[in-house]
């Protein structure tokens, strides 16, 4: 299909202006079928949704419900359960904010990860400021949660428990039946962000034990600036609306329906449902491709668990080497680092953190994810990259050195600065 | 973050990496910063018995403007004696390099690894003394 896809999502050159992107888990490009759907809402299909007294609102209106069934068939939702928000952040903070004071009567104890997306810690914390307690759990140094740790941490006033499904930083994809029926167990809603999941993992949503779940379009290859949540309704959940208007979305969620990115949205999700196990396949082989070549090196470690984790993400630490450094070095391609270093603060990734990480791999972190336009003369590009630059700045590196000369880092008595 | 070109180029071409023997008596060294932090310097110096820096080594472990500022002050501190080495302030070698403020620090991380060095030597002159 590469063929087909005019893109400047770039294949090899370091000199380019841009480089080989490797960064799909932070947002991947809008599919150009995609875009070829959303043009028409754009331009003549420009009716508001609710207008129901002519054509031009019954034309949007009917492409959003069509965008609304295919969002509710990649995950086996109804679509009457999908409400249409401007992205995951807003998803996680309607589902959060929103089923914890709907229910507040019941009780006022919430559970979440340490390693969650910022935009389910943050409306946890908001929550805390107005009278909630939360609960932030560890997971265990695989990036799982051990449901064990989840048991203890029910408490009889615990209403929410909110769980991702797919980390965006080390790609590990969590046990959602097990916490899932747990909390259905004890009475407790559960909530799932899946903003980095969709494409990647089957997800069906009459079969799993989840009473809210986020979704984002631009992790898939569709719009930035449009997700949905899904809001269960056997048996139904309740949640108090954070944005109140005209009543779209039965007043869950007001605001008039964004019909171009929606259409985007229902048509990102399509081709993720048809595409996903040959995506998944070609993925998987690159990943493998990708992770052989960076293993032949040494003191490389990967983080998160291998097996149970999306082909699409390959987080690893590399030893004795900055990570802004390395960032710098390896130009040719767009990642991540787990090294906050460019910021203010000198604080590593927390998500690398929490699973008991030291600070130096953690600095020393990059998350390569692939997607749909990686190809393979990219990942071998990478691989020489890495080795080259790591190469190099281990010859720079006093820790490298005295890792060589078998010195035990964690006895040195460090300056500290 | 936009690097300066000089930073960029120390980084893509740093001077003077390696090491030298640290247990010749003219050679003094400074190791400071944390791995913990995301920065370690070590900058090693050769002295001449009249009080000249001969050679300096440095290898770091940190941002490009951290590996930028030690290859810089390697380049400063041949030719000069421990105690105008000793005198160098970070605010010359962040100029010199245009750092922005967040990476302030990695111009004192280098003053810091030239005063650790130049304690380093001045102890092993005064203990060469005394013996």
């Amino acid at each position: 299909m590469s063929a087909t896809v005019e893109m400047s999502v770039v294949s090899g050159s370091e000199e380019g202006l841009y480089p080989i992107y490797l960064d799909y888990s932070a947002t991947t490009p809008v599919d150009p079928r995609v875009a070829a759907k959303m043009i028409p809402y754009i331009s003549e299909h420009f009716g508001n949704p609710a207008s129901r007294s002519h054509p031009y609102g019954w034309t949007a209106e009917k492409a959003v419900e069509n965008a609304r069934l295919e969002v509710a068939k990649l995950v086996g939702a109804d679509p009457r359960e999908i409400v249409w928000t401007s992205g995951a952040t807003e998803s996680n903070n309607l589902a959060i904010k929103g089923a914890a004071n709907f229910y507040s009567e019941k009780g006022k104890h919430l559970i979440t990860l340490t390693t969650e997306h910022k935009a389910v810690i943050d409306p946890m914390r908001e929550l805390e400021r107005q009278g909630f307690s939360a609960t932030y759990l560890d997971p265990e140094p695989n990036g799982l949660l051990d449901i064990a740790k989840l048991k203890a941490a029910i408490r009889p006033d615990t209403v929410l428990v909110s769980v991702m499904l797919v980390n965006n930083e080390i790609g590990v994809i969590q046990d959602i039946v097990a916490i899932g029926n747990l909390c259905r167990e004890n009475g407790i809603i559960f909530h799932v962000d899946a903003a980095q999941a969709t494409g990647k993992v089957a997800i069906d949503l009459e079969q799993l034990p989840v009473d809210l779940m986020s979704f984002c379009a631009h992790k898939t290859y569709g719009p930035k600036g449009i997700g949905a949540l899904y809001v269960r309704r056997k048996p139904r959940i309740r949640i108090e609306a954070q944005m109140h208007g005209g009543g779209h979305d039965r007043g869950m969620r007001s605001g008039t329906l964004a019909t171009h990115h929606i259409v985007g949205m229902g048509e990102a999700f399509r081709l993720a449902r048809e595409e996903m196990a040959e995506e998944n396949t070609r993925i998987r082989r690159l990943r493998d491709k990708l992770l052989n070549g960076l293993q032949s090196m040494e003191e490389v470690y990967v983080n998160g668990d291998l097996e149970h984790r999306v082909p699409h993400n390959l987080n690893i630490s590399f030893n004795y080497v900055e990570g802004e450094s390395l960032i710098m070095a390896v130009k040719g391609i767009a990642v991540s680092s787990g090294s906050a270093c460019t910021s203010a603060s000198l604080e590593p990734s927390y998500v690398l953190r929490a699973l008991g990480r030291s600070d130096e791999l953690a600095h020393s972190s990059i998350r390569f994810s692939i997607g749909r336009f990686t190809t393979e003369a990219d990942v071998d590009y990478t691989i020489n990259l890495m080795k080259s630059k790591i190469d190099k700045l281990r010859e720079l590196s006093p820790l490298w050195e005295m890792f060589k000369d078998g010195i035990d880092l964690s006895k040195v008595q460090w300056a500290a600065h | 973050m936009a690097y300066s070109d000089k930073v960029l180029d120390h980084y893509e071409n740093p001077r003077n990496v390696g090491t030298l023997d640290k247990n010749d008596p003219n050679v003094g060294t400074g190791m400071v910063g944390a791995p913990a932090c995301g920065d370690v310097m070590k900058l090693m110096i050769k002295v001449s018995d009249d009080g000249i820096i001969e050679d300096a080594k440095f290898k770091t472990y940190g941002c490009g403007s951290a590996i930028a500022s030690s290859s810089l002050v390697t380049e400063w501190l041949k030719g000069k004696t421990i105690d105008q080495a000793y005198a160098i302030k970070n605010s010359a070698i962040a100029e010199e390099l245009a750092l922005p403020p967040v990476k302030i620090h990695c111009s004192v991380l280098a003053e810091d690894a030239i005063k650790a060095a130049v304690a380093d030597i001045k102890a092993k002159q005064a203990a060469k003394e005394a013996a």
